[in-house]
């Protein structure tokens, strides 16, 4: 139950970390700093109702909320500590040739172990400074249209793409309305359905909602142990059912959005799994299973026609969803 | 089938939250209190100030397609609580209660019918049905009805009026913003249009997947349509949010909409657009 006091405290010092650069550097920092004192001023109001017992036991704070707590980890390593592991030749292509270059969404032909893919990857940063700047892994429309653009290059150079995944969501912004955040991510799902090449997808840490999806259209998809993948975070899902982002816990189960979870219900092919206590103890070794568990999927899938990635992409996504003919 | 018919005797009541009795209607944008009569004369579009009531799918259809016209297709798949999911209440409980308020079996209605003597596919979501949120059944409606289009060479109007995913079943309600998008893909390959008509209100997941990959997108006047919720946004920024905000004429402003078009001409206009869009014989290897 410890994860939740720690994850507290983290976000309290990263608050304050940011209330100090602003003071020195006269930077309007409130679009980051925002979230985060509201998510501060939720844990602590859950950690208080835990600790004076409002809450069902079972509730405040289940196995499914220590696995969010893990995947949100300060020390969680992200997209590019996997990047830096496991390829060559990473070479970043910028923009999305419309608007700007978004700095939550990356991308760019690189050698995976020795195979030549074409990444995606989202970057959620790994200090203050770039996760202001990488606005904690959020993406404008611009993310997705870069996305879009790198996989017609993965198409025409028949690279197999491979999608590391990790958002809370597509940024909640004036600007990325404008631009059609919507029409993005549902463009970039689209696209990557029509992808001739195979598509890898790793849920790396958050797999939050249609931001995540928009990479997430793979013939494999595959998730890390201590990551979630749900249609909403469980805190936006508790102020929405409950008018409280403090049964967070709560929600977090009643989602069912960690890894083992996900396999059950099919959405995902495998769980990658990671060192004891989290990959933040050991990313070597974090990266090492990843790299080899896509590595595999890639060469299993190296042998297929384009028709049959196209159709067997299109039929797994087809079969998703559970209810009753009558 | 049968049970579908049972659902359909209940005619869903007009709009919620209305203490009048069921002859009147009060607008909601100019409070004028307005003859149901005149109403559904209308449009359900308010002759007093021309705001776009709310309607449910059936209304939706009625309005839209020629009278008698309507063949229902969907109804057949039921939602299941595939994650026994539990809040405040019980998923099964809440999905009961809107069944009971709309009389169908969940936030959707598909079917063939013709507008103005051009025959189409036509799927309507339901607001009043849990939001119109998308859950595995609704996906499913959805795909349903554009595979229905594609094997008998129609094309496929679908109005969207949707909070968006439904968290009751979380992932899964998440992969029909996929499964619905692949579906799609038969039109496309045999060159058979796809209208999607955006009503108040249209969020989140459905404005992330089908809704906007349209080969034509039209929205009704004054609709809120984003993808996030307006109260998120305002929470994240901590400012006040530009007038008129996320609303169609905003959008169409923006360049994200083919046209906003009102309700009373959406007949014609659609009419007219399937004329233009009409299958080419060169694709079609013959005459239409
Ligand atoms: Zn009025």
């Amino acid at each position: 139950m410890s994860g939740m006091s720690d994850l507290l405290r983290d976000l309290e010092h990263k608050v304050r970390d940011l209330e100090q650069t602003a003071r020195k550097t006269g930077q309007n920092l409130e679009t980051a700093l925002a979230p985060l004192r509201e998510e501060v001023a939720k844990l602590r109001r859950a950690e208080d109702d835990r600790q004076t017992g409002r809450q069902a036991p079972e509730k405040a704070g289940g196995e499914r909320w220590e696995r969010v707590g893990l995947a949100r980890h300060p020390e969680r390593p992200t997209a590019l500590d996997y990047v830096e592991r496991l390829t060559e030749d990473f070479t970043q292509l910028h923009g999305d040739r419309l608007y700007g270059d978004d700095p939550a969404l990356l991308g760019g032909p690189a050698v995976w172990q020795g195979i030549p893919v074409m990444l995606l990857l989202q970057q959620k940063g790994r200090d203050t400074k770039t996760k202001i700047k990488r606005r904690f892994g959020m993406s404008n429309p611009e993310g997705y249209r870069k996305a879009m653009r790198l996989m017609d290059l993965a198409d025409k150079f028949g690279l197999p793409v491979v999608a590391l995944i990790d958002t809370p969501g597509a940024y909640p912004g004036i600007e990325a309305e404008e631009r059609g955040q919507g029409w993005a991510i549902a463009e970039s799902i689209q696209r990557m359905s029509r992808l001739k090449v195979p598509a890898v997808c790793a849920v790396l840490s958050e797999g939050g909602s249609g931001g995540a999806l928009a990479i997430g259209v793979g013939n494999r998809v595959l998730i890390m142990e201590n990551a979630w993948y749900s249609v909403i975070s469980p805190e936006a899902c508790a102020s929405i059912i409950w008018k409280d982002a403090a049964q967070a816990p709560a929600a977090a189960e009643a989602l069912k959005l960690t890894a083992p979870d996900l396999l059950e219900l099919g959405i995902v092919e495998e769980v990658i799994p990671e060192p004891a206590g989290g990959a933040h103890l050991d990313k070597d070794a974090a990266a090492q299973a990843l790299g080899e568990a896509v590595s595999r999927h890639l060469r299993e899938l190296s042998s297929l026609r384009a028709e049959e990635l196209l159709a067997g992409r299109a039929e797994r996504f087809r079969a998703m969803g559970v209810f009753e003919e009558r | 089938m049968a049970l579908e018919h049972f659902f359909r005797r209940s005619r869903p009541k007009q709009q919620a939250g209305n203490d009048l009795p069921d002859l009147w209607t009060k607008c909601p944008a100019c409070k004028e209190t307005i003859y149901n009569k005149d109403l559904d004369a209308n449009s359900w579009v308010c002759p007093k100030c021309g705001h776009h009531l709310r309607l449910d799918a059936q209304q939706r259809m009625d309005v839209l397609l020629d009278p008698g016209s309507f063949e229902q297709l969907s109804g057949r798949v039921f939602p299941s609580d595939p994650l026994d999911f539990v809040d405040t209440e019980t998923y099964p409980e809440r999905l009961e209660r809107a069944q009971a308020k709309t009389g169908r079996p969940e936030a959707i209605l598909t079917g063939r019918g013709q507008i103005e003597g051009v025959p189409v596919m036509v799927a309507a979501m339901d607001f009043a049905f849990s939001g119109g949120s998308m859950g595995s059944v609704v996906g499913e409606e959805i795909a349903r009805a554009a595979e229905a289009a594609a094997a008998a060479d129609l094309p496929l109007v679908l109005v969207a009026a949707s909070g968006g995913a439904r968290m009751q079943e979380s992932a899964l309600s998440l992969m029909q913003m996929a499964k619905t998008t692949v579906a799609l893909e038969g039109l496309h390959a045999k060159g058979l249009p796809y209208i999607s008509v955006l009503s108040d209100p249209t969020t989140g997941g459905v404005t992330a997947s089908f809704a906007t990959i349209a080969d034509v997108i039209i929205a009704e006047p004054g609709a809120l349509i984003g993808f996030a919720g307006p109260r998120v946004i305002q929470q994240t920024i901590r400012q006040s949010l530009p007038e008129g905000f996320q609303r169609s004429e905003f959008l169409l402003e923006h360049g994200m909409l083919d046209d906003v078009v009102d309700r009373r001409e959406q007949r014609a206009y659609l009419a007219r657009l399937l004329r233009l869009l009409k299958p080419s014989a060169r694709q079609q290897g013959g005459e239409q």
